[in-house]
């Protein structure tokens, strides 16, 4: 099976000689669902954040759809982005956008057919649950809406690759739901891969998952 | 609303800029007019013991030109009535050539007295009436009409460029998370600032259409043109294509500049 990510005696951290992460190794395949999970602090959205370039690795090795993260080009990393969805806690929508054009933002990116994006965009809608909010801007919805729309977002250009930080943190069971089974739904059936970080793994999941656990700057796997 | 707030400072920061210039250039071109209409009137005396041709006169210096020799008619009519003929005749002869030089344009102090050397450097050439104390006056009027006017546009375009670096500090504020979250999907730089060029460009056009309305309507007023024809002046205040393409490209020059300044400071944030 491909991996989609490899690392290999990887340190993280954010100045001086302070590490996140010690060394730590580990593979994930192509269409795999894994929960990455681990105290606060303990370095879980710092490794999230390394997997889409916004963190270099101050040690060892990190490749991501093939691409090696260390010292990559501006260009290259763009072109790997393009083919993520992330999703984060705090949504990261554009403010000042509709809550439809910012689901559309990674076909903009992507260059898409405008009548493609819209028909993608207008699925997607449906799907979370928010056709009847399309233009509306993201302070006028609520935490749990905004997420499905981050969700919709990180799912508009079908990527290879979903990285999710806690998202659903703050959700109501309603919200939590709905994002849980698109995650799900992308994983079975596109295939896509999907990291989640979470504090805590749902029980009522119907996919197959692997489970690593960030303790003491190490990653383990855990059965 | 938002939108319209959006636009406002920068437009009204590049209003001023123009403002200024623009004024600049009228008062520049109001000066150049009247000091070439003070040049028709500017001319110096030449006083030779002997007859000089026109374009020996002009070969002098560059400046002159154009020469005309004064007739002595009126100083012998006074003398008329007390002289014989034969005398007159004698002093038509030996009387000085009087000259009087006119000028290419209203000259500087310093080629007044360049002219006046050269001419004194000629052999013949023996007295320069050069107006000099008329001359230098007017000249330093002019010239300190026109410093205080360029102080005023300078301090316009200084304080007014003060007050963009300031916008560009909010504009950065406001426009680097779209630009983060458009980078964490891995767009382009130029995706990611088109929206700043664009606002920058849309505010560029619309500073510079309304000073060409607020100018294209002063070039016509009655007021105006009515205090520029009691000095006699006329120039044309706004050119509406030459004036228009200048003014337009500075505006566009300094919000493009607003606007990479603003991508080139921008750090991606988590």
């Amino acid at each position: 099976m491909d991996k989609v990510i490899i690392s290999d005696n990887l340190s993280l951290g954010y100045s001086g000689d302070e590490t996140i992460i010690n060394k730590a190794s580990f593979s994930i395949n192509s269409g795999d669902f894994v929960f990455i999970t681990g105290a606060s602090g303990s370095g879980k959205s710092t490794l999230l954040k390394s997997l889409f370039g916004a963190l270099k690795p101050k040690e060892g090795r990190l490749l991501v759809g093939g691409v090696e993260l260390n010292g990559v080009a501006k260009s290259k990393l763009n072109f790997l982005r393009r083919h993520i969805g992330i999703v984060f806690q705090d949504y990261k929508l554009i403010k000042e956008w509709t809550i439809e054009k910012n689901i559309s933002l990674p076909l903009l990116i992507n260059g898409y057919d405008k009548s493609v994006s819209q028909s993608q965009v207008d699925s997607l809608l449906k799907h979370v649950r928010l056709k009847h909010q399309s233009d509306k801007y993201p302070p006028e919805l609520s935490g749990g809406e905004q997420q499905r729309a981050a969700m919709a977002r990180a799912l508009a250009h079908n990527p290879i690759l979903i990285l999710a930080d806690e998202p659903t943190g703050n959700l109501d069971e309603y919200s939590s739901g709905l994002i849980w089974n698109l995650l799900e739904g992308a994983n079975t059936q596109l295939k896509t891969t999907v990291i989640v970080v979470t504090h805590h793994i749902p029980e009522n999941l119907s996919v197959e998952y692997k489970h690593l656990k960030i303790e003491y700057g190490g990653i383990h796997e855990i059965n | 609303m938002k939108s319209i707030k959006n636009h406002f400072s920068l437009v009204l920061a590049l209003l001023s800029i123009l403002f200024a210039m623009q004024i600049f250039v009228v008062v520049d071109r109001t000066i150049d007019a009247y000091k070439q209409n003070l040049a028709t009137q500017y001319s110096v005396i030449a006083v030779s013991q002997k007859s000089i041709s026109k374009e020996d006169m002009m070969s002098f210096d560059s400046l002159i030109s154009n020469v005309e020799e004064l007739a002595p008619d009126g100083v012998i009519k006074r003398l008329n009535k007390s002289m014989d003929t034969k005398n007159i005749e004698l002093l038509k002869v030996t009387l000085p050539k009087f000259y009087k030089l006119h000028l290419s344009r209203f000259p500087t102090p310093q080629e007044v007295k360049k002219l006046t050397k050269s001419l004194l450097a000629n052999n013949g050439i023996t007295k320069v009436e050069d107006f000099s104390h008329n001359h230098d006056a007017t000249y330093k009027m002019l010239l300190l009409f026109k410093n205080v006017i360029s102080i005023f546009a300078i301090t316009i375009i200084v304080v007014t460029i003060l007050l963009i670096f300031k916008e560009l500090r909010i504009w950065q504020y406001q426009h680097s998370e779209r630009m983060s979250i458009m980078g964490l999907f891995g767009a382009p730089v130029w995706l990611r600032s088109a929206v700043l060029f664009r606002l920058a460009i849309t505010d560029a056009i619309i500073a510079t259409f309304t000073i060409f309305i607020l100018f294209a309507y002063l070039a016509q007023d009655s007021y105006i043109l009515s205090k520029l024809s009691d000095i006699d002046v006329k120039i044309v205040i706004f050119d509406q294509f030459h004036d228009t393409l200048i003014l337009f490209l500075t505006s566009v020059a300094l919000s493009v500049f607003l606007a990479s300044m603003i991508v080139l400071g921008h750090k991606e944030e988590v």
